[in-house]
């Protein structure tokens, strides 16, 4: 057990000793999120319609900070994949370390990085214009939300990583994008066409969103649907479904490795 | 180190197909074979990364199937891919590896101090990975799998990819650790890598022992090395076979006498003057060594089918 922590502590710190050392690719992390926030806030903000009536940059944050985590699973996708394909994932299976180490110590990595990235989006949007209405308290526990979230998808992003090469795990963006704007992130879930609306109402980066900006006191909350009206429910349920899914796959295809 | 009837297969394909091999303590075997003859699972196999379909296996005293946390503190493997982290300095690789072998932290230093220094770069202990030379990544590596002092070491390949200068290091690495008393299991591709390292040389073939013996051995049976000798005329190709003597094969067509030869240097030397003493003129004299595809005609009667895609 003990074995357990000090192996996940040094698995975690090769990854952030590599942030360190390499700012640029923590730099270019942070840049696309701050730099979408100055778009679709600045530039596109003024054409955009919050439905209920509210700020737009107020609206938007919330959907960046929950676009950045969804982001993160393509690093941990990434990551993965690569230990697995330099043969790292073998060095270590081949070593008396605990297993656990191995994963623990790519969540607290992870957790890292996305918390760094929400406190740098956080400061960005206070500057132009954010904020939380509702106390610290509150907006302390809507940052938690996101990082359970972004826990979830560690877990994912390791059962996919041991899935694919990292040639695939580059393309990965690809079909992150669309599903992080098929949301409530960038614009209600209400100004979009039935289908669409309806995905995104269902969309579980949806609920995390949806209980944020309930938590922060930002605008565009509420809707008809049931997912909508549930959605600080939904924030804590839908993160534990992955979890409750990804880990016993993801330990399963590490055991299949053997195969 | 101790293997009978190992089989593995992957998607009904057999990959090892009845496997035995026996290494005595402090020796090296090299496992030589083609792309796809099964060298690759078998190591897989022995360093516990790969569950068997059949048969047994002991490493350093222990069942691989049933006992794996024991076997995996007494052996180390040394993949085709380097897993040295570019990032960090040689020392943290060291170090880091150090605390996955669950030393204290200052233990973790010292023992990488001692690597360091073993393996010939402490001075670029404190330089990142990333600037070091292939031949001084490859040593790393090497040097990040002696921390906890395996009894078997597995290195798959070692040398795939370097040039002759850094093989040469490697080579000299390997065998200082043998003979601190390290059991060494090497696949390799090339013939001279294994008659350079190996006490004994095992060949696959399509995941079974298609021959094995000591390195001089196995070149007996095949006759060696060759020297090839071309000429300008026809009427010089008699007088160039008595030189060869009563083995050499003559290529009319080709104005080309060929013969095996024990002693590579000794044979040029004497064939040169010999050749002289006669006043032939040779267009071409060589020294060829069989290659591995040769090795491997002569032994299993087929050539090398690589089926490596079987599994990367």
């Amino acid at each position: 057990m003990r074995y357990a922590a000090i192996d996940s502590w040094v698995v975690a710190k090769r990854d952030l000793i590599h942030w360190v050392r390499e700012p640029v690719r923590v730099f270019a992390n942070l840049a696309y999120p701050v730099i979408s926030v100055l778009i679709f806030g600045l530039v596109f903000g003024s054409a955009m319609n919050v439905f209920g009536g509210g700020d737009y940059i107020e609206f938007l944050l919330p959907g960046m900070f929950g676009q950045t985590i969804a982001f993160g699973v393509g690093t941990t996708l990434m990551m993965v994949s690569m230990d697995a394909d330099r043969g790292v994932t073998d060095r270590f299976r081949a070593s008396p370390m605990s297993q656990t180490g191995v994963v623990a110590g790519r969540s607290i990595a992870d957790l890292v990085n996305s918390s760094l990235e929400l406190l740098v989006l956080a400061l960005c949007g206070l500057v132009i214009g954010w904020s939380f209405h509702d106390g610290l308290l509150n907006a302390l526990v809507a940052f938690a939300l996101f990082l359970w979230l972004r826990f979830a998808l560690v877990w994912v992003g390791i059962y996919l990583g041991l899935l694919v090469k990292p040639e695939a795990a580059q393309a990965s963006w690809m079909f992150l994008f669309p599903l992080t704007m098929f949301a409530n992130t960038f614009v209600s879930p209400e100004l979009m066409p039935g289908w669409l609306r309806v995905v995104a109402e269902w969309n579980p980066l949806s609920s995390t969103v949806a209980a944020a900006r309930e938590l922060f006191g930002n605008p565009g909350v509420g809707g008809d649907s049931w997912a909508a009206q549930h959605s600080l429910l939904l924030a804590v349920l839908w993160p534990a479904v992955f979890v409750a899914v990804f880990w016993p796959l993801s330990v399963l295809k590490y055991r299949n490795l053997s195969r | 180190m101790l293997a009978e009837g190992l089989r593995k297969s992957f998607d009904k394909k057999a990959a090892l197909d009845g496997f035995d091999l026996a290494v005595p303590a402090g020796t090296v075997c090299g496992l030589l074979g083609p792309n796809g003859a099964g060298k690759t699972t078998a190591v897989r196999i022995l360093a516990t990364l790969l569950r068997l379909d059949g048969g047994r296996a002991e490493v350093a005293g222990f069942d691989v199937a049933r006992e794996a946390p024991q076997v995996r503190r007494q052996v180390a493997l040394n993949g085709q891919q380097s897993t040295v982290d570019d990032v960090l300095t040689g020392k943290e690789n060291l170090v880091m590896w150090g605390r996955l072998y669950h030393l204290s932290k200052r233990q973790a230093s010292a023992r990488a101090d001692e690597l360091l220094e073993q393996f010939g770069l402490t001075d670029a202990a404190d330089k990142r990975a990333k600037q070091y030379s292939g031949g001084m990544r490859r040593r790393l590596d090497l040097a990040s799998s002696f921390i906890q002092r395996p009894s078997v070491l597995f290195l798959d390949e070692p040398t795939t990819g370097l040039d002759p200068r850094n093989r040469g290091e490697v080579w000299r690495e390997v065998k200082r650790v043998v003979a601190e008393g390290t059991t060494v299991l090497l696949t390799t591709q090339y013939l001279d890598e294994a008659d350079q390292l190996a006490d004994q040389i095992v060949v696959l073939d399509t995941g079974r022992v298609a021959a094995q013996g000591t390195p001089d051995q196995l070149k007996s049976k095949l006759g060696g090395d060759r020297i090839e000798v071309v000429v300008r005329t026809a009427e010089e190709l008699p007088v160039v076979r008595d030189v060869l003597g009563p083995d050499a094969e003559v290529d009319a067509d080709g104005f080309r006498v060929s013969a095996a030869v024990i002693d590579r240097v000794a044979a040029l030397t004497r064939v040169t003057s010999a050749l002289a003493a006669k006043g032939v003129e040779a267009e071409d004299i060589a020294l060829r060594r069989p290659t591995l595809d040769e090795v491997f005609l002569a032994i299993t009667g087929h050539k090398a089918v690589d089926t490596s895609g079987v599994r990367a």
